[in-house]
């Protein structure tokens, strides 16, 4: 009887053994099993607020040096990375028929200059004649007051010094259009020599040569640039900083500068301009940052990211932004009471970017908070904390 | 009165607590073969729950984004926003790729979205969400990606900041979700050598390569290396706004296709994953069967093995209910032992899987319930067997 009844219970106890596996398995396991989450608490400290946006090293003065006239280009001076002065020649354009339209200027002068010199002598000539004519006139009146002449031929002579003195006029009015026809051809001359300048490119400032974008040979259009020289004290950064972030930059906030050549260094730099007009269509606010010190060598067009520093917050509450969720609209918190949770409103400040979130009100120091879960939480959900739900890496 | 079921068990224990183990890994199998169809589906239903979104805006006349490719401007989300109703709007892309991980690539969807609107993964199992707006990067666990590596998607590294569980495609590729101009990015960007290749052959065209127009081909070079699309618009409506009427209002005036949340399971289940669905249904049924004839053998051929003894019982004046009640109460406890055995083995090894596989507790109790239906019913055709015994076989045989 007795090894019946051990029998007995060993079986009974075999069944609910098995019957206790199979419920833990249901309840641990499967859809049914709680929630994993990790909870944290809410902190009181420091907070930096950062926005954060990538951008390109441009030259805040670049300069397109290019012809006025189409032209073809004779000689190219300088190459990528020449440094220049204000004045120097950098370029030179073919001034195809320019000397010799001087030239011809030059001739028409010096030959006005021999029209000038015979008109002067002609001048000369006719006030000569228009002397001998008035004093023969002269003569001819006295003689005919004493009545040794007829009128006749008293008439005759002053006609004679009138005509005498018209010539005279007339070789004055030549040489002044010679004179005229000089100035206008040594006008002709300085028109084409200044075009002739024109064909030659110098630097207007002190400078890198950034980039020669044709060779000798090449026809460009007027505009067309040649060389580019930019002023490399004027690197800064163009920086695309997305709407939604940009909104607390401001001229001189503090920022790091990493060029992507070199992303171990970080730079600083400061905020220069934020631009007026945003871009409509990427959405980005562009903000131009210089650096505090200017790299050795930094390529134009180099993408950097910039990170702008936009508030420091001395001492507030804050939550890891993992633990901000939103639900109908409302943001906030899930937390845990008695293995289950309940979401819990609050009023949210700035967030930084290693992940933290400023609590502006609803919530205490130290209060505890849902920050991780294996799914989404609903009200009242079972659920149990764990230190973490994924094992951290090796 | 002595049991005899129990009896005769504890007499031949070991035989019969292998043949239930046995039983059980085909059980357990068949278990895990619910656990990956209800896992397709499932998979199916998570993704639709990973954005939080109640309306998919797509191209128009698509099945779109997970069915069918669909390209929608990236700035349709503003005229969006302006249909009554509609309180968050977000744009999301996806492009499935390699990403390589370690000397080997990991197969990933990626997932552009703008971080704080619909289309962010709601859950993180550890790090933090996304606050740069460029190269940081959230990993569903299953991509190997750990926290704070960095991993190098086509041009730029994205450090991983966060980790999501159970965010996967249709197809089962896990996501990694980047911020959306990133994704544009890598969805439009080549390598450089096909960039450069690109540039050379725009270059070549004289219509775009004219000789007095300066700056036109920067201009059109400019222009092809931008991308302004998305796949898909995620809202988020108001509450108590009845989605169907809004979804009706994009449909007719902003010409674009919209699907709520009961369409998009329906495209997903019913179009996208249903041959997959029903090869893996055809094969659940054909397991049943197959496994409902082992134990029904199994129970038949036990019974059958006991001739001798049931004869004896026969002879000494056992009723031909007792005779019955033992081999219903064997059978039954067969069926037990095995279910047990591999509700655990599949629960255990259900994690294992490369793909979900969900154990639903409905289908356990329902699994429960035909595994003691077959064995009752195999047990009543071993007792037909068995009353049909000859006693004389006891001393005959």
């Amino acid at each position: 009887m007795n090894l019946r009844l051990g029998r007995k219970a060993t079986l009974i106890a075999v069944g609910l053994g098995g019957a206790a596996l199979l419920g833990w398995l249901v309840m641990s396991q499967g859809p049914l099993a709680p929630t994993k989450v990790t909870v944290a608490t809410v902190e009181q400290g420091p907070l930096v607020a950062s926005t954060f946006g990538i951008g390109t090293v441009e030259a805040r003065r670049s300069y397109a040096l290019g012809p006025t006239l189409a032209s073809r280009v004779a000689r190219v001076l300088v190459d990528q990375g020449d440094v220049v002065k204000a004045g120097q020649l950098v370029a030179e354009l073919d001034p195809v028929d320019l000397e010799e339209r001087v030239a011809s200027g030059r001739l028409a002068a010096e030959r006005a200059g021999s029209t000038i010199r015979a008109a002067e002598a002609q001048l000369a000539e006719t006030q000569s004649r228009a002397q001998v004519a008035v004093s023969a006139a002269r003569r001819s009146a006295d003689l005919r007051a004493q009545g040794f002449v007829s009128q006749e031929a008293t008439d005759t002579k002053g006609h004679e010094a009138n005509a005498a003195k018209a010539a005279v006029d007339a070789s004055a009015a030549q040489l002044a259009a010679a004179q005229r026809d000089r100035d206008r051809a040594l006008a002709d001359v300085a028109g084409v020599g200044k075009l002739r300048a024109q064909a030659r490119l110098v630097s207007p400032v002190d400078g890198v040569v950034s980039a020669r974008l044709v060779e000798p040979g090449t026809t460009v259009v007027a505009g067309q640039a040649v060389l580019q020289v930019i002023d490399p004290a004027s690197l800064w950064i163009k920086a695309r900083i997305d709407q939604g972030q940009a909104g607390g930059v401001r001229v001189g906030q503090p920022a790091e500068i990493v060029l992507r050549s070199d992303p171990k260094r970080v730079y600083s730099g400061k905020v220069e301009r934020v631009d007026w007009v945003s871009d409509a269509v990427t959405e980005e606010r562009i903000v131009n940052v210089g650096f505090a010190e200017r790299p050795a060598a930094v390529p134009v067009g180099e993408l950097v990211e910039v990170t702008i520093r936009t508030a420091d917050l001395a001492n507030v509450r804050s939550v890891p932004t993992a633990a901000v969720k939103r639900v109908d609209r409302q943001d906030g918190v899930w937390q845990v009471s008695a293995g289950r949770v309940a979401f819990r409103p609050a009023k949210l400040g700035i967030t930084t970017l290693d992940g933290r979130s400023q609590i502006v009100d609803g919530l205490d120091v130290g209060d505890a908070v849902v920050v991780h879960s294996e799914r989404a939480l609903q009200t009242e959900g079972k659920v149990t904390v764990v230190p973490a739900i994924v094992r951290a890496a090796p | 009165m002595i049991n005899l079921a129990g009896r005769d068990i504890l007499h031949g224990w070991g035989k019969f607590v292998f043949t239930g183990v046995g039983l059980g890994l085909l059980i357990g199998v068949t278990l895990s073969m619910a656990g990956i169809y209800r896992g397709l589906v499932d998979d199916g239903q998570a993704l639709l729950g990973i954005g939080g979104a109640d309306l998919w805006v797509v191209q128009r006349d698509t099945l779109g984004p997970y069915a069918e490719p669909s390209n929608v401007r990236d700035d349709a989300y503003r005229a969006l926003l302006g249909v009554r109703g509609v309180a968050e709007a977000g744009n999301v892309t996806y492009l499935t790729m390699q990403v390589q991980h370690q000397g080997g690539d990991v197969r990933v969807m990626l997932v552009g979205f703008e971080p704080g609107h619909p289309g962010e993964p709601g859950n993180l199992v550890a790090g933090r969400p996304i606050t740069r707006s460029h190269y940081e990067a959230i990993a569903d666990e299953r991509t190997g990606f750990r926290l704070d590596e960095r991993i190098r998607i086509r041009r730029h590294e994205y450090t991983v900041v966060g980790l999501t569980r159970r965010t996967v495609s249709s197809g089962g590729d896990p996501m990694l979700f980047v911020p959306l101009q990133d994704a544009q990015e890598v969805q439009f960007l080549k390598d450089n050598d096909a960039l450069v290749n690109e540039r050379a052959r725009t270059a070549a065209n004289p219509a775009f390569n004219r000789p007095g127009v300066p700056g036109l081909l920067e201009a059109v070079q400019a222009s092809q290396a931008s991308s302004r699309t998305v796949n898909v618009v995620m809202l988020r409506l108001a509450p108590y706004t009845d989605e169907t009427v809004v979804a009706r209002e994009i449909r007719r005036w902003k010409h674009l296709e919209a699907y709520t949340r009961a369409d998009m399971e329906e495209i997903l289940i019913a179009k996208l994953i249903a041959t997959s669905a029903k090869q893996i249904f055809m094969f659940l049924v054909i397991l049943s069967v197959v496994s409902a004839a082992i134990v029904a053998f199994i129970i038949y051929t036990m019974t059958l093995n006991k001739v001798r003894e049931i004869a004896v019982l026969k002879l000494i004046g056992a009723r031909n209910r007792t005779i019955a009640g033992m081999i219903l109460q064997q059978g039954l406890g067969l069926g037990a032992i095995g279910f047990i055995v591999g509700k655990t083995a599949a629960t255990l090894w259900a994690p294992i899987f490369p793909k979900y596989v969900l154990l639903l507790p409905g289908d356990a109790v329902l699994g429960a319930a035909l595994v003691m239906a077959i064995c009752a019913l195999a047990s009543i055709v071993a007792i037909r067997a068995a009353l049909r015994i000859d006693p004389a076989a006891a001393i005959g045989g």
